[in-house]
């Protein structure tokens, strides 16, 4: 490899990794919109928190635990330690990689806040920031690094042949697995399930600023998808690289069609929020697989996608009774194993291995997230008042209301 | 004098106003009102759920006059804001005591709305 190939793939890398970043944003704005105006300052918080308590943890652990190179305990548990102290720059004096390993931690650090994002928007609007900070600090530094290292980092999901290209399984699976842990701990709103069985609606304060944080993943996931290539500095890279970002497009589109179709024959009107679901889900339904694909495959994996998430909102909003305000665990829980699940449909990975990839990811999460929550929730309580609750966490949690002209 | 109330559909504030300003209405006090009657709210879905809203927004223009203007008022609004369905609102008609200018101090009928052609 020559310098100037290096520098190509190292330039690559950071570039995605910055669209990555840009999908906090999406995530942001995407809760913001779908939760009611009492707690918007206060989502908003929490994706601000999230995101910089997954950088300072995942250097401070994360990394290390995910990609310990030799020193590991076995396929199952990588070895502990640091990347803190450590100019990553330093170490790629030989081109192994291909890339800068500051390049590659860079990349692989906005994976995991990606991950914690989704978490966030299940449990919105009744969850306190402290104790969902605590659980992002387990989350972001222990539960997804070991998980990510069993595939990514060469642990046992790596050598049985489990593919996920960019992390259907890997991000998506262990975000909403962890997300349906904390739902499942921390109970539904007040209010949104009567005594009998009733279901009350609670709509979202801002659809445009949804729609665009469903359009800034939507750009972000070039990056998140493009640059899990890792390489763009031959004809070949270069090729599977345009063919990622070709995939990704088609799906998300694909996704959007399939989730505004499958609504306006059920309920005779195109729900938006579901359109804005339906983007993501043929986001995440890619994810696995984005390069074997033809773009008319990926449209498709996608609108599945999108129809799929469609009836997982409804059957965890309605006959479950699991209150997910945004949607995370359907778009990324539900869609997630469908993604790995449809690899095989271009040649990537089989069947068998790609269902024990997604059964342990989302185990190993749900165990460890859930058994995290249920210790955080015995210390000092995961929920607000029924009163701070009622009046809105803006004001119990920030201080600072999102549209005060409407709510004061 | 009279204190008109004309609550009418949102869609009907802008013609209302109109035809008030042509039988020589001059001022009016708008407000954004919900309420219920005999359209009973509606029945909308969110992501799969349907739910009741039990009121309708509703447009209402607050009225101070003579009490020879409230039967061409009555018929100016009607005119324009009558679709023969449900919703289309009502008129409420209240005794008024006393109006004062705030700039002026004018009391009575001399505080009501000049009309143009004095």
């Amino acid at each position: 490899m020559t310098e100037m190939e290096f520098a190509l793939n190292t330039f690559y890398l950071v570039l995605s990794g910055a669209f990555v970043m840009w999908m906090a944003a999406g995530f942001t704005m995407l809760e913001a919109g779908l939760v009611r105006s009492k707690n918007v300052s206060e989502i908003v918080t929490k994706n601000l928190g999230l995101y910089s308590i997954a950088c300072v943890m995942y250097l401070a652990c994360g990394f290390y635990l995910m990609y310990p190179g030799d020193d590991v305990i076995n396929a199952y548990l990588p070895g502990m330690g640091t990347t803190w102290g450590i100019s990553l720059a330093g170490l790629t004096a030989n081109y192994d990689l291909g890339y800068s390993d500051a390049a590659d931690f860079f990349f692989q650090v906005v994976f995991v806040a990606t991950a914690m994002s989704i978490v966030s928007g299940a449990v919105a609007e009744r969850m306190r920031l402290i104790p969902f900070f605590i659980f992002a600090v387990v989350m972001t530094g222990f539960i997804y690094p070991v998980q990510g290292y069993w595939k990514w980092g060469g642990g046992w999901l790596d050598a049985i042949g489990y593919t996920d290209f960019a992390g259907s399984g890997v991000v998506h699976l262990c975000g909403a697995s962890a997300a349906l842990a904390a739902v499942l701990i921390l109970g539904a709103r007040s209010g949104k399930y009567g005594a009998d069985g009733s279901v009350t609606v609670m709509r979202g304060s801002n659809i445009p600023i949804a729609a665009l944080g469903a359009f800034i993943l939507w750009l972000g996931w070039f990056g998140f998808n493009g640059g899990s290539q890792l390489a763009v500095h031959t004809v070949d890279n270069a090729n599977a690289v345009a063919q990622v970002f070709l995939n990704t497009n088609a799906a998300a589109a694909g996704g959007v069609l399939g989730a505004i179709i499958i609504s306006k024959i059920l309920t005779g009107k195109m729900d938006v929020t579901m359109g804005i679901n339906g983007a993501i889900a043929g986001l995440v339904a890619i994810t696995a697989a984005p390069d074997t694909p033809s773009g008319g495959l990926a449209t498709i994996i996608g609108a599945i996608g999108g129809v799929i998430v469609y009836f997982s909102v409804v059957f965890f909003d309605s006959v479950l009774k699991v209150d997910d305000p945004v949607g995370a665990i359907s778009a990324h829980g539900t869609v997630g194993v469908w993604g790995i699940m449809a690899t095989p449909l271009s040649g990537a990975g089989a069947f068998g291995t790609q269902a024990i990839g997604a059964v342990s990811i989302f185990l190993w999460t749900f165990i460890t997230a859930g058994a995290t929550l249920l210790v955080i929730k015995a210390i000092m309580g995961l929920r607000p008042t029924l009163e701070d609750e009622m009046e809105g966490m803006d004001a119990s949690e920030v201080g600072v209301s999102a549209y005060p002209e409407f709510s004061e | 004098m009279k204190l008109v109330y004309i609550v009418v559909r949102p869609s009907k504030v802008e013609v209302v106003k109109s035809a008030l300003s042509a039988i020589k209405i001059n001022g009016a006090t708008l407000f954004d009102v919900r309420g219920f009657g005999s359209s009973k709210g509606h029945t909308s879905s969110y992501r799969g759920s349907e739910y009741v809203t039990d009121t309708n927004p509703k447009g209402m223009l607050m009225v101070a006059c003579n009490d020879d203007d409230v039967p061409n008022i009555i018929e100016a609004v009607r005119d324009v804001a009558n679709t023969g369905s449900i919703g289309d609102g009502k008129i409420f008609v209240n005794e008024l005591t006393d109006v004062i200018r705030i700039r002026t101090g004018e009391t009575g009928e001399d505080a009501l709305l000049e009309k143009n052609d004095d």
